[in-house]
């Protein structure tokens, strides 16, 4: 059965993983995309290129290898920033997505130390046990425990949206945004439910109070048309694992008056302007949070990544997902003792999809799924309190990208069903 | 179904996941310990006391999958009552079981049904899960300041 936006079986032949066996000769059946994507061949030859070619040091030495890397790398940022409709210059790498949200929340802290210490900082940064910092009750840990963290340091206040019943933010608690608020960082799809947030109206209620705004973009960015002008945040943040890109490369993007306010995370080399041994001072965003020597080659493949969903067209991998999305919601909600948690409609929802099964464990789901060639993830996807306030321990998900057809939906239901005749819950 | 996961679910596991055996806390345990598995959220409470006549007594109440249940079940009979030498050499032998890749030879003396989980250990994600109980079992006899003459290795 094949969905009608994308040619997915052409296409399947561009992931070389995709053709490999697990568990005993089982075909693979990857429907776990929201934790890490697949690599085409354009990601993994793009990498290995820069590496038989122009491996070297950017943004230093003055051999011919070390222009050719840092062109590499800054004409991947050029492509990657183009991707999102950002400048390049706005757009800074880091390790991951995690270490992006904690580089917007060691500002804060960072901010109100040296003010503390009579420095001169942006006084929107400096948090005291006034101030209020405000996420949401679907957050992954990744954007709740950097918050948590910063309101531990400076006493400052962490406030919460709540969810509703069928998966959604609560708009209604919207008001926990005042004018102490200082910080508002929002999942824009959240991991665990699929919910795809209004975060507009929410960065707007941020810049009324006069807050930073941070969108947590990991699910949303891979799946979807995002333009960062369009969400009115300051700072949002996203990986490339999960866009088709290599690991060890997360992205920052920022207004510029935003980005060149913040103090730097991490210090040392390259992101420096002068130094003597009394102190230093700082490099212009993006080179301000890069210090040492950068992923070039992870920036180089997520490059080819974005080149290459670029190619397909992120449009119609988001009509494409839709489709696998419906063809799932109504399988699932179908199956006696299923129950999705997360929104049960397709409106504003993105293709990860968390469900639980009456009288078994998502372990015990997951090692049936598994046993059949089905790669699902299970557990509490980093988003601990989300699954407390559905009263679920874990949940099992299958999540979806451009390779996945509306076969595998059907193999992973089957391998539920597997599940509850093996256990006896049916 | 494989025949790996057929090993892994064996029927015994299955009966005590499905009639969990001795549930529920000690009243007056004298060493308790909570354990989670921060992956999937799976949760064990132990508590132990000695009786006058040094044999252990064993509680527990927990959630969570199928192994880390059914491994709380069968320790907790298998343990109820025992003596602290029974005690040394069931730990010793679950451990090393859970580390033998599949290839171990369980030792049913010391196991009891706890030899059914030969098979977690080729699945490294779930040795943990099976590892749960006995690792709260072990925290809350040293909470208790219960010694045993063979020391297993901490290693979980």
């Amino acid at each position: 059965m094949m969905s009608t936006a994308l040619d997915v079986s052409r296409l399947r032949k561009d992931f070389p993983i995709l053709e490999r066996t697990v568990r005993g000769g089982r075909a693979l059946v990857y429907l776990d995309s929201a934790a890490t994507s697949q690599k085409p061949y354009a990601v993994l030859d793009a990498e290995r290129a820069y590496y038989e070619t122009s491996n070297a040091a950017v943004h230093r030495g003055a051999h011919q290898l070390a222009e050719e890397a840092t062109d590499a790398y800054e004409s991947a940022r050029a492509a990657i920033a183009g991707f999102v409709g950002a400048r390049a210059e706005d757009i800074v790498f880091t390790k991951n997505a995690t270490e992006s949200l904690n580089l917007a929340a060691y500002a804060f802290s960072n901010a109100t130390a040296k003010a503390a210490q009579g420095g001169v900082v942006d006084p929107r940064l400096v948090l005291t046990p006034e101030s209020s910092v405000v996420v949401t009750e679907m957050e992954h840990h990744a954007n709740l425990i950097p918050w948590q963290e910063l309101c531990a340091k400076t006493g400052a206040q962490l406030r919460w949206i709540g969810l509703t019943e069928d998966g959604r933010l609560d708009m209604d608690q919207l008001s926990v945004i005042d004018d102490t608020t200082a910080a508002v960082s929002i999942v824009h799809q959240s991991n665990i439910l699929g919910t795809i947030n209004p975060v507009r109206s929410i960065m707007d209620r941020a810049r009324e109070v006069g807050a930073l705004g941070i969108v947590d973009a990991c699910q949303s960015i891979p799946h979807m048309r995002v333009n960062v002008e369009d969400l009115g945040a300051d700072l949002l943040t996203w990986s490339g694992h999960k866009m088709l890109g290599p690991t060890g490369i997360g992205l920052l993007w920022g207004r510029s008056d935003v980005l060149n306010s913040l103090p730097p995370f991490l210090t040392g080399g390259s992101m420096i302007e002068t130094v003597t041994m009394e102190g230093s001072t700082f490099a212009p965003a993006p080179q301000r949070f890069e210090a040492g020597v950068p992923m070039v080659a992870q920036a180089v493949g997520l490059e080819a990544a974005v080149r290459y969903l670029d190619g397909v067209g992120i449009e119609a991998i988001e009509q494409h997902e839709h489709e696998l999305t419906a063809h799932a919601l109504a399988t699932l909600t179908q199956m006696p003792g299923v129950r999705v948690i997360g929104p049960e409609s397709t409106v504003d929802r993105g293709s990860a999809i968390s469900f639980v099964v009456d009288g078994l464990h998502p372990h015990d789901v997951g090692q049936v799924l598994d046993d059949r060639g089905v790669a699902v993830r299970v557990g509490h996807h980093c988003a601990w309190p989300t699954c407390r306030r559905y009263g679920v321990p874990a949940t099992t998900r299958l999540s979806t990208y451009l390779y996945n057809d509306l076969d595998d939906i059907d193999a992973a239901a089957a391998g539920v069903r597997a599940a509850q005749e093996f256990f006896g819950v049916v | 179904m494989s025949d790996n996961v057929e090993a892994l679910y064996q029927e015994i596991i299955l009966d005590h996941y499905k009639h969990p055996r001795g549930a529920g806390l000690l009243d007056h345990a004298s060493g308790e310990s909570f354990q989670v598995n921060p992956t999937c959220g799976d949760e064990v409470t132990v508590g132990v006391r000695l009786d006058d006549d040094d044999h252990l007594h064993v509680g527990y109440e927990g959630q969570g999958c199928s192994i880390s249940q059914a491994s709380a079940s069968v320790m907790t009979e298998l343990l109820e009552d025992a003596t602290l030498d029974r005690v040394a050499d069931a730990e010793r032998a679950f451990h090393e079981l859970m580390h033998s890749k599949g290839a171990g030879q369980p030792n049913e003396d010391a196991l009891g049904d706890g030899i059914a989980f030969a098979g977690v250990s080729k699945y490294p994600a779930r040795i943990k899960c099976a590892l749960l109980p006995w690792v709260a079992l072990q925290d809350a006899r040293l909470r208790a300041g219960i010694e045993i003459d063979k020391p297993t290795t901490p290693d979980a």
